[in-house]
């Protein structure tokens, strides 16, 4: 194991955030503040409890849901695309590194933005709503693991990308849709009966909603059903990678 | 001794279906300076890539000091430095940060003190905390190699290292190489200026198309393949070239105002004292005489068109 090179990489991607604190963090802030003011204070007022949870309280494990599988796409994408843009990507693949420590390095620090601005974004949404964790390693787990999932689908999205349009393809045309109707905002009871069946092809649903679950103890499904959601998905993502890793598919060819 | 660098049967045909390597084989000797020379397109960069494990090869093998580069690879890649061909940089790095950086990718613990005599040997050190975006084409290249340069390599691969780079630059490059090659560090180049490889190569090799034409020690590939010119100028022009003259091949030219003889400097006899002689003899009067000698460059051109 060459963690010299991990720990290169890492902090080479940490440092990248570190210049763009301003976009990074800040911007995921005001973000989520505006959703607050709107959502839950000119909105929420009008809204009654659902499930027994305050409508505030309610959106923010789907909004911490909502940045989090956004800015860990964007970043596992552009950590490992833009080298790749740049031309930069010759010395990562002529150093003595195996695919699974550069997966460590880039993946381990998109991961752990996403996280970093996860928690700020429940650090602000605790100063607009009262909040409680009911199953705190439960919400570790979801946290934790949607991080590293969706920055490993960042990494895909990043090798196989061929241009700046198809690196926000998903991010952008994919991924809101998603996660805007995966019940970040509502709970799926409150569509008609069709809608609601086919949110439970959106894989984001399971997601958010166990997320919820481990807050407040109410979900649209099964919180052991999301478990095994997210573990499938980060299953496929390591299969695709390991497939790119041994076919050298657009890194070596 | 057992060569640092050994290629064989090497093969690399692309996704689109080119073909840029056909079955090459090279030694690479250790300590020496090989350079490459090859037109565009030739295989130089596929071949130099393959070896840093940048690329997948489709058939054949590369070890380097005994390592196969693939199974054993890191191994390989860490005695390898790589200076690419393109100005491939961070812009948003700094110079410092950048070579510490291909350190650690590498697997070296940090060095400080190493980095320093690196940036310092390629007059760097005032740049260390600049920005790279911030800094010149030429002083890029030099980043470059200080980056390749980083984990102490034991063989140093410089792709065109001197394309687009000024004339003092180039000069205090080819020290850098000197000192490297003095610490015994194995450098292959590949290059279009052929004068540079005629000056600091130890050996040649020619490819094309994929294959290589050649590989030989500069010295006794230009003694092989160079040939010397006498050129004549003559004080009137002639008509044709007299009979007695005929047995020395001369051709006439310029309106006849210039004769030319080409031999053999590593032949016994050159056989000037005795063309001048009999230049003499047939009345011929001279203005001038010089001689050339073919250079690497007129050597290449010549294997290479003689492939095609």
């Amino acid at each position: 194991m060459n963690l010299e090179a991990v720990k290169s990489i890492y902090f080479f991607e940490m440092a990248r955030t570190r210049r763009t604190l301003l976009q990074s963090v800040v911007s995921p802030v005001i973000s989520t503040s505006l959703y607050f003011i709107v959502f839950g204070a000119a909105i929420g007022e009008r809204i009654d409890q659902i499930d027994g949870v305050s409508y505030g309280a309610f959106i923010t494990p789907g909004l911490m849901m909502l940045t989090l599988l956004t800015q860990c796409i964007g970043n596992g994408s552009f950590g490992i695309y833009f080298p790749k843009f740049t031309g930069t990507i010759y010395e990562v693949l002529s150093s003595p590194i195996s695919m699974i420590e550069i997966v460590l390095g880039y993946v381990g620090a998109a991961a752990t933005k996403g996280l970093m601005i996860g928690t700020i974004i429940l650090a602000t949404a605790s100063l607009f709503v009262d909040l409680s964790i009911a199953h705190p390693l439960a919400m570790l787990f979801f946290f934790v693991l949607t991080a590293i999932t969706f920055s490993l689908f960042g990494f895909i999205i990043g090798i196989w990308a061929k241009d700046f349009e198809q690196l926000n393809l998903i991010p952008m045309l994919v991924v809101p849709p998603l996660v805007f109707l995966g019940g970040s905002f509502y709970s799926i009871d409150m569509l008609p009966p069709f809608w609601q069946a086919v949110s439970h092809f959106n894989p984001v649903l399971y997601l958010i909603s166990g997320f919820r679950w481990s807050f407040f103890e109410v979900s649209d499904v099964n919180p052991l059903a999301s478990a095994a959601i997210i573990l499938v998905f980060l299953a496929l993502c390591m299969s695709v990678l390991t497939w790119i890793f041994r076919t050298g598919y657009k890194l070596r060819n | 001794m057992a060569p640092i660098v050994s290629v064989s049967n090497l093969s690399k045909t692309y996704a689109s279906g080119f073909e840029a390597l056909k079955g090459v084989s090279l030694d690479i000797e250790e300590g020496e300076i090989l350079a490459l020379l090859g037109p565009n397109g030739a295989g130089k960069t596929t071949l130099i890539s393959i070896i840093c494990g940048i690329v997948n090869p489709s058939g054949g093998e590369v070890t380097v000091n005994g390592y196969d580069v693939v199974r054993e690879f890191r191994e390989t890649r860490a005695m390898i430095g790589l200076v690419p061909q393109e100005l491939t940089t961070d812009a948003f790095e700094t110079v410092w940060n950048t070579v510490s950086f291909s350190r650690g990718l590498h697997g070296r613990k940090p060095d400080p003190t190493h980095i320093e005599k690196v940036l310092k040997d390629l007059s760097l050190w005032d740049k260390k905390d600049n920005v790279l975006r911030e800094l010149s084409g030429g002083m890029k290249r030099r980043v470059l190699i200080a980056k390749a340069l980083s984990h102490e390599p034991r063989v140093l691969f410089l792709d065109e290292p001197t394309a687009g780079v000024d004339v003092s630059l180039r000069k205090s490059m080819w020290e850098v190489v000197e000192r490297l090659r003095a610490s015994g560090v194995t450098i292959i180049l590949t290059t279009h200026y052929i004068e540079e490889a005629e000056e600091i190569a130890d050996r040649i090799a020619v490819i094309n198309g994929g294959e290589i034409l050649l590989v030989e020690e500069k010295a006794a590939l230009m003694t092989k393949l160079g040939r010397k010119q006498l050129r004549v100028d003559l004080a009137q022009p002639i008509e044709e070239v007299p009979q007695t003259l005929l047995s020395y091949k001369l051709s006439l030219e310029e309106n006849g105002q210039c004769l030319i003889y080409d031999y053999d400097t590593s032949a016994e006899r050159t056989g000037i004292t005795a063309l001048l002689a009999a230049l003499a003899e047939a009345g011929i009067r001279l203005r001038d005489i010089s001689t050339r000698q073919s250079s690497l460059e007129d050597i290449f051109v010549e294997i290479v068109e003689a492939g095609q």
